[in-house]
C-alpha cells in the first residue's frame, strides 16, 4: 500500500470512531444548551446504552432460540439500548438533577459523579467485571474501494450516525418542542415566561441526548466486539472533549467536533504512535482552545452589564 | 467547635490516636484520609476562594510526586529539601496552566484542567525511560530527622507519617486563614463573585488566577512528596481523573470556600468507603448513593462558607 491508502484508511478508521464520538458528544451539549451543566454521567448511560443493547440480543436468543442476525436485529437492539438510555437518562435528570436546580453550581457535577458509580457498579454487579463479548449481529465483510477497505459495521456505524443526528438536528430545528429547546437555550427565565414547560423540556433534552447515547454504545460495542463497565469513562471523556471543541451548546459543534477527534486520533495513532493516541485528543483540544476559546462553531457571549 | 474545651479535647484525642489504638490498619486509613484533607485545602483555594473549576488536580499531585521521586533517585536529594522542591515544581506546572486563563473563563478552563490532566497521566505512562511507565518508579527514600548523631527513619509504618501530615495540615490551616483574609485572598472572592466588577475595582484577573493555581498546586505538590516518600514508589494510576473528581466532591460536599469544610469533606469521604468495606461488592454502589444522598440535603455542602457579614454578627451575639 501507498502512503495515500494509508492516510485514506486511517481517516476512514479515524471518522468511524469519530461518529460514535459525536452520537455522545450531543448529550452533552444538548443538557449544556438548556441548564449550562455538564452532565457527567452521561459516559456512564453511553455504557448502559450498550449494555441493554447486549441484553437484548441475549434476550432474543433465548426466547426464540435462533442466533440474532440482519438488519432488522440490529434495528431492533439499537431501539431497545436508545429507549433504555433514555429512561435511564430521564431518571437521572428527575431525582439527581431537578431538585438542586436552584443549588449551587458546583452541586449537581457531585450527583453526576454518584450517579456514575451507581450505574457502573450496578452493571458490574449484573453483568460481571470481565468484558463481555459482543455478538455478531451482521456477518463481517470487507468493501474494498479501489485500494481501501471498509468493514461491514463501519458502513453501518456511518448510516446509522448519519440518520440519527440529521433526525435530531431536524427535530430541534422544525419542531414545536425543537423551538423549545432552543428558546430555553436563549434564555431560560424569558422561555418560561412565554409558557414553555421547563422541567419537560429539560427531561426531554436529558432523554434525547441519553437516546444518542445509547446508539452509540450499541456501535461501539458492535465496532470493538467486546464491552466493558469501565468502557463509559474514557468515552465520555472524548466525547464531552468533542463537545467542547466544537463548541459547547452547538449541535452540529458536537458533531464536528467528534469527527474531528476521531480524525486527529486516527492519524495520530497511525502516524506517530498508538500509546499517545489519547493525547492528541486533548492536545487538539487545548490548542483549539487557546486559539478559539469558545470552540469551533460556539459564538462568543458578549457579557452585558 | 464552639467552646474551648471542646476544642481542645479534639486536638487531644487527635494528638493521642495513634498511641492508643496500635490497629495498623486504622493509622493507614487516618494517613491516607490526612493526604485526601491536605488535597482538599489546596483545590479549596482554586475552586472555593478562585472559583475557578479545576478537572485536573491529579496532575499537580503527581507531579510533587514525581518531582521528589526523580530527584532523590537520581541526585539523591533528601526528603525535606525534596518537599519544597516538589511544590514548588508543582506550583510551576499550575501557573503554566493558567496561561490560557487569559482568554478562556469558566467551563472552558476547567476543560483545559482535565485535559492537562490527562496528558500528565499517560505522559507519565509513556516516558518509561524518565518515569519507569506503567510499573512507576521504586525505592524513593522514607523521610529521616536528625540531630547529632541522633537519626529518625520514618520507615514504611504509618504512625510517623500521621504526625507529619497533622503538623503540615496545622501549618496549612493557619496560612490559608490568614491568606483569605488578606488582600489576595479578598481579590480571589471578588473575582469569583463577579469578575468584571472585581476587574473594575483594580484586581488584575490574570495575577489573581494565577496565584491561586499556584497555591493550589503549591500544596498538591507538598501531599504528593509525603505519598511518594511514605509509599517508597510512585505509578501513574494513582494519579487517575478520579482521584481529581473525588477532591473536588469532598470540597464540594465540604462546603465550597470553607477550610473547615474541606478538611470535614474529605475526611468524611475518605472513610466512608473503609465504613463500607462489610458491605463487601455493593460498597461502591452504596457509597455512589451516599454521595447523591447528601448532596440532595445538602446543596450547600455540610459546613457551607459563612460571609464575613455573618461572622461578624456571630462575634457581636456571643
Amino acid at each position: 500500500m501507498g502512503s495515500w491508502d494509508v492516510f485514506i484508511q486511517q481517516l476512514l478508521n479515524g471518522l468511524t470512531i469519530g461518529m460514535i464520538y459525536a452520537l455522545i458528544a450531543l448529550g452533552y451539549t444538548i443538557v449544556y444548551g438548556v441548564l449550562q451543566l455538564i452532565n457527567f454521567a452521561h459516559g456512564e448511560i453511553f455504557m448502559a446504552g450498550a449494555y441493554i443493547g447486549l441484553a437484548a440480543a441475549a434476550a432474543w436468543i433465548l426466547v426464540s432460540g435462533t442466533a440474532l442476525t440482519g438488519g432488522i436485529a440490529l434495528a431492533g437492539v439499537l431501539l431497545f439500548a436508545m429507549l433504555g438510555a433514555a429512561a435511564l437518562g430521564s431518571l437521572t435528570e428527575r431525582f439527581a438533577y431537578r431538585p438542586l436546580r436552584q443549588a449551587p453550581r458546583l452541586a449537581p457535577l457531585i450527583t453526576a459523579i454518584g450517579v456514575s458509580f451507581v450505574l457502573q457498579n450496578v452493571v458490574m454487579l449484573l453483568c460481571g467485571p470481565v468484558d463481555k463479548r459482543y455478538p455478531e449481529i451482521l456477518a463481517a465483510r470487507q468493501y474494498s474501494f479501489g485500494l481501501v477497505s471498509m468493514t461491514h459495521y463501519q458502513i453501518i456505524i456511518l448510516i446509522v450516525s448519519v440518520t440519527l443526528m440529521l433526525g435530531l438536528h431536524l427535530f430541534i430545528k422544525k419542531t414545536r418542542t425543537g423551538k423549545a429547546m432552543r428558546a430555553m437555550a436563549d434564555d431560560t427565565q424569558a422561555a418560561s415566561l412565554m409558557g414553555i414547560p421547563v422541567d419537560r423540556t429539560v427531561n426531554l433534552a436529558f432523554v434525547m441526548g441519553s437516546a444518542m447515547a445509547g446508539a452509540g454504545g450499541v456501535l461501539f460495542g458492535l465496532y470493538y466486539h467486546t464491552v466493558n463497565f469501565h468502557d463509559g469513562y474514557l468515552a465520555g471523556l472524548k466525547a464531552f472533549t468533542a463537545a467542547v471543541l466544537g463548541g459547547i451548546g452547538n449541535i452540529p459543534g458536537a458533531m464536528l467536533g467528534g469527527l474531528l477527534l476521531g480524525v486527529a486520533e486516527g492519524l495520530g495513532a497511525g502516524y506517530l504512535s498508538s500509546e499517545w493516541k489519547n493525547v492528541f485528543a486533548f492536545l487538539v483540544l487545548i490548542a483549539v482552545l487557546l486559539f478559539r476559546p469558545q470552540g469551533i462553531l460556539g459564538t462568543r457571549v458578549v457579557k452585558k452589564v | 467547635m464552639r467552646s474551648r474545651w471542646e476544642r481542645l479535647i479534639l486536638i487531644a484525642v487527635v494528638l493521642v490516636f495513634p498511641i492508643m489504638d496500635r490497629n495498623a490498619y486504622h493509622i493507614d486509613v487516618l494517613v491516607t484520609a490526612g493526604l485526601f484533607m491536605i488535597l482538599a485545602l489546596g483545590l479549596n483555594v482554586i475552586v472555593g476562594y478562585a472559583g475557578i473549576l479545576n478537572l485536573g488536580y491529579a496532575a499537580l499531585y503527581a507531579v510533587g510526586a514525581y518531582t521528589y521521586a526523580l530527584l532523590n533517585l537520581h541526585a539523591g536529594f533528601p526528603f525535606w529539601p525534596g518537599l519544597a522542591c516538589a511544590g514548588v515544581s508543582a506550583a510551576l506546572f499550575a501557573m503554566l496552566l493558567t496561561l490560557p486563563a487569559l482568554r478562556l473563563s469558566g467551563d472552558y478552563l476547567a476543560i483545559v484542567t482535565l485535559g492537562a490532566g490527562e496528558i500528565v497521566r499517560i505522559a507519565l505512562n509513556n516516558f518509561d525511560s524518565w518515569t519507569g511507565g506503567p510499573n512507576g518508579l521504586l525505592g524513593i527514600a522514607h523521610p529521616t530527622l536528625g540531630w547529632g548523631d541522633w537519626t529518625f527513619n520514618f520507615g514504611v509504618k504509618s504512625a510517623p507519617y500521621y504526625f507529619l501530615i497533622l503538623a503540615l495540615l496545622a501549618i496549612l490551616v493557619f496560612f490559608l486563614r490568614r491568606l483569605s483574609d488578606s488582600r489576595l485572598g479578598r481579590a480571589w472572592l471578588a473575582l469569583r463573585e463577579d469578575e468584571l466588577a472585581a476587574v473594575s475595582m483594580g484586581i488584575n484577573p490574570m495575577w489573581a488566577k494565577c496565584s491561586a493555581f499556584a497555591v493550589g498546586g503549591f500544596i498538591a505538590g507538598l501531599a504528593g512528596a509525603i505519598f511518594a516518600a511514605k509509599q517508597g514508589t510512585v505509578s501513574p494510576d494513582s494519579f487517575d481523573f478520579i482521584v481529581s473528581v473525588m477532591v473536588l466532591a469532598m470540597v464540594v460536599l465540604g462546603g465550597l470556600g470553607n477550610l473547615w469544610g474541606a478538611l470535614l469533606g474529605a475526611f468524611a469521604l475518605s472513610l466512608l468507603p473503609e465504613l463500607l468495606r462489610g458491605f463487601d461488592v455493593y460498597r461502591m454502589l452504596l457509597f455512589g448513593l451516599a454521595m447523591i444522598l447528601m448532596m440532595l440535603f445538602r446543596p450547600q455542602g455540610i459546613l457551607p462558607e459563612m460571609r464575613n457579614v455573618e461572622r461578624r454578627m456571630r462575634n457581636i451575639n456571643r
